[in-house]
């Protein structure tokens, strides 16, 4: 197989017919590089949403209370739903039900600290708030079942009012006010997938009795024990029949107690993704057949050009078999060399591209405080898609070469050769 | 060496059958300088082809050097032009991105002789011609009596046992046809038989034998001893025409 003469002889043919070399190799090299970039790109796009979408715990779900709309068991509509303590017990026990926490507002608080104030939103929770709404620590702790037990005056203030607040100074273990009232600070948090963050956090308990909030809660932040939108949906449903025997009310009716959950929704954008990457990858195979079409056409107009060189090299003693190698080994070598430039050069541009969104991304990241904004991130390509592309191309170009060549080596050299 | 019995040959375009050899009897023998003459159309360079195994024939039999040439499979015949017989044509069918030498290599690199050997063999046999100063120049550099004596450099190479030349000076002027015919006959001289085709009758005359076609049949053979009496007449058809 390995005849070094034979390679010899091919190495001068292709050196002494550059064009032709050089429109073979381009338009493999073209081919690959375009779906490089084409598959780069809806991949960068994929990531870039998809990471956007991850910093919630992609399986959170949310739970409001409203005005009844809908008459049920002999009472009357608009009637005002109140979530309680006694909710989030029930809440927290529920099957498929992981992290749960009830959430108390406290609008516009004046926080204070020296003389330093401003005006942000106090919200009041479980400890399993972090989990829920990803909330990253950046210094101290969150708010823990020992604030809630105790209903200790703890406060983990958002990073936006730290800076406001204290200026790069310590913060935990001094007190801040909030609306007049000393409150510990016990940590820094940012909120995930956020560029603000304004909220402070207060235990749960805490935040009730100071606040003359008795045992009521706005709202529920939970998430769920579900992969599926069914599953999700199923426990939508366990949680929204239980609080509606409960409170009484129709389990359908939506503004009694409304409810979000986030699964659904990020379920539905991944199918979307999935159609992005459909469509990506019906453009990518039609580069490739574009690529395949082309190499096709080459080869044959090779085959076609070199009729006559066919006929003398038979005429002088070559055997078909030779001369369907010497063109079957040049149009493959061909190929696969362009094949390859086409990969370096496109994963090049790719990584060259990944390189300045993520300078990007860090740039932007530092001015926000930790989350960068980006649409695009990764944009590469699977190497074995790569690769398995650039062996279509390969193989195409030698079956392309392999008909004509064969038909060529076939017919008499004396036919061969009055071709002009 | 060249025995051909009763040999037809038609050729099919369409619907239409044209029949270019009508039964060709011929014997030629080793060392023989042969020029097959005729008008165009008669035959002549169909002929040739079927001896030189570069085209088939329909009827009768061929046998070259004791063997029957017939249906041969193409690696067969490939291997037997390769060992057997030289090859030079009126458009000299040099490589045209091939220098001079790698043209002269070439047949040898089918016999699978190394780089190396064959480039040293090609030198040698370009020096027989006159050409070894333009061993690296393309054809496209060349004058077609350089070309020709490239090709016949190229056909001598893996010294065969027949050289055949189609119109080799069809496309020269009259004083490198002459060159050229002095160095075919070298190689006849050297013992190699020549066959040629030319529809010139003082290449013609250049040559031991003449063999003349007409409408696909052999007309006459002159010999050498009538060369004198065919140049009266081939005088004698100038005057009348």
């Amino acid at each position: 197989m390995f005849d070094i003469d034979k390679w010899q002889e091919i190495f001068a043919t292709i050196k002494k017919n550059k064009m032709r070399t050089f429109l073979t190799g381009f338009s493999v090299a073209w081919g690959i590089f375009m779906l490089m970039i084409l598959l780069g790109a809806g991949n960068g796009l994929s990531n870039g949403v998809s990471e956007n979408f991850m910093r919630d715990a992609v399986n959170a779900m949310w739970l409001w209370s409203g005005r009844t709309s809908i008459p049920y068991k002999g009472m009357q509509e608009n009637r005002e739903i109140r979530f309680t303590n006694a909710d989030y017990d029930i809440l927290k026990d529920l099957e498929g039900i992981e992290h749960t926490s009830g959430r108390y507002y406290i609008g516009g608080n004046l926080f204070s600290y020296g003389s330093e104030y401003g005006e942000y939103s106090a919200i009041t929770c479980h400890p399993d708030l972090k989990d829920v709404e990803s909330i990253e620590i950046v210094e101290g702790r969150f708010v823990n079942q020992v604030d809630i037990d105790q209903t200790r005056k703890s406060v983990v203030l958002g990073k936006d009012i730290y800076d406001a607040l204290f200026d790069g100074k310590e913060a935990v273990g001094e007190y801040v006010r909030v609306n007049n009232i000393p409150f510990k600070v016990v940590g820094i948090c940012k909120e995930g997938g956020g560029t603000r963050h304004r909220n402070a956090y207060i235990p749960v308990t805490t935040g009730q009795k100071v606040f003359n909030g008795s045992n009521r809660l706005h709202n529920f932040a939970l998430t769920i024990n579900a992969e599926t939108i069914e599953e999700s949906q199923a426990i939508e449903n366990r949680v929204r029949e239980r609080l509606a025997r409960k409170h009484k009310f129709d389990a359908s009716d939506e503004s009694a107690m409304g409810s979000y959950s986030k699964l659904e929704d990020v379920i539905q954008t991944m199918k979307i993704f999935q159609a992005i990457d459909i469509f990506i990858w019906i453009i990518g195979i039609g580069t490739l057949i574009a690529g395949v079409v082309g190499v096709s056409n080459i080869m044959l107009i090779v085959v076609k050009e070199r009729t006559k060189e066919i006929g003398i090299r038979k005429a002088i003693g070559a055997s078909p078999a030779s001369v369907i190698g010497l063109i079957l080994l040049e149009a493959v070598m061909i190929t696969t060399i362009a094949g390859y430039i086409g990969l370096v050069l496109g994963t090049g541009l790719m990584e060259g591209l990944n390189f300045i969104v993520e300078k990007q991304f860090e740039a932007s990241a530092a001015t926000n405080g930790g989350n960068g904004e980006t649409l695009f991130r990764n944009p590469t390509v699977d190497l074995g898609i790569a690769l398995s592309a650039t062996l279509l191309l390969v193989i195409a170009g030698a079956i392309a070469g392999y008909i004509p060549a064969k038909r060529a080596a076939k017919i008499k050299p004396i036919e061969a050769l009055r071709d002009e | 060496m060249i025995s051909l019995n009763n040999v037809h040959k038609s050729y099919i375009t369409g619907s239409n059958s044209l029949h270019v050899l009508k039964g060709i009897d011929l014997e030629i023998k080793s060392g023989e300088f042969v020029s097959i003459m005729g008008s165009s159309g008669s035959g002549k360079s169909t002929l040739l082809n079927i001896l030189g195994i570069l085209d088939n024939y329909d009827e009768g039999s061929y046998y070259l050097n004791g063997s029957l040439v017939k249906d041969m499979s193409e690696k067969k015949a490939a291997k037997l032009r390769n060992e057997l017989v030289g090859f030079v044509f009126q458009s000299f069918n040099l490589i045209s991105f091939k220098n001079a030498l790698e043209n002269v290599a070439l047949p040898l690199y089918y016999q699978g002789v190394n780089r190396k050997k064959r480039n040293k063999i090609a030198e040698e046999y370009l020096d027989k011609v006159g050409l070894l100063d333009w061993a690296t120049h393309l054809p496209s550099e060349m004058s077609g009596g350089q070309k020709q004596r490239v090709a016949i450099a190229r056909s001598l190479i893996s010294q065969p046992k027949i050289i055949f030349a189609d119109e080799p000076t069809g496309a020269l002027d009259t004083s490198t046809s002459y060159e050229v015919m002095d160095i075919l006959k070298e190689i006849n001289d050297d013992g190699i038989t020549v066959i040629l085709v030319t529809h010139e009758h003082d290449i013609a005359s250049m040559t031991q034998k003449i063999v003349r076609l007409k409408d696909g049949r052999i007309d006459e053979i002159i010999k050498n001893g009538d060369l004198k009496n065919f140049q009266h007449r081939y005088a004698k058809e100038l005057e009348t025409a």
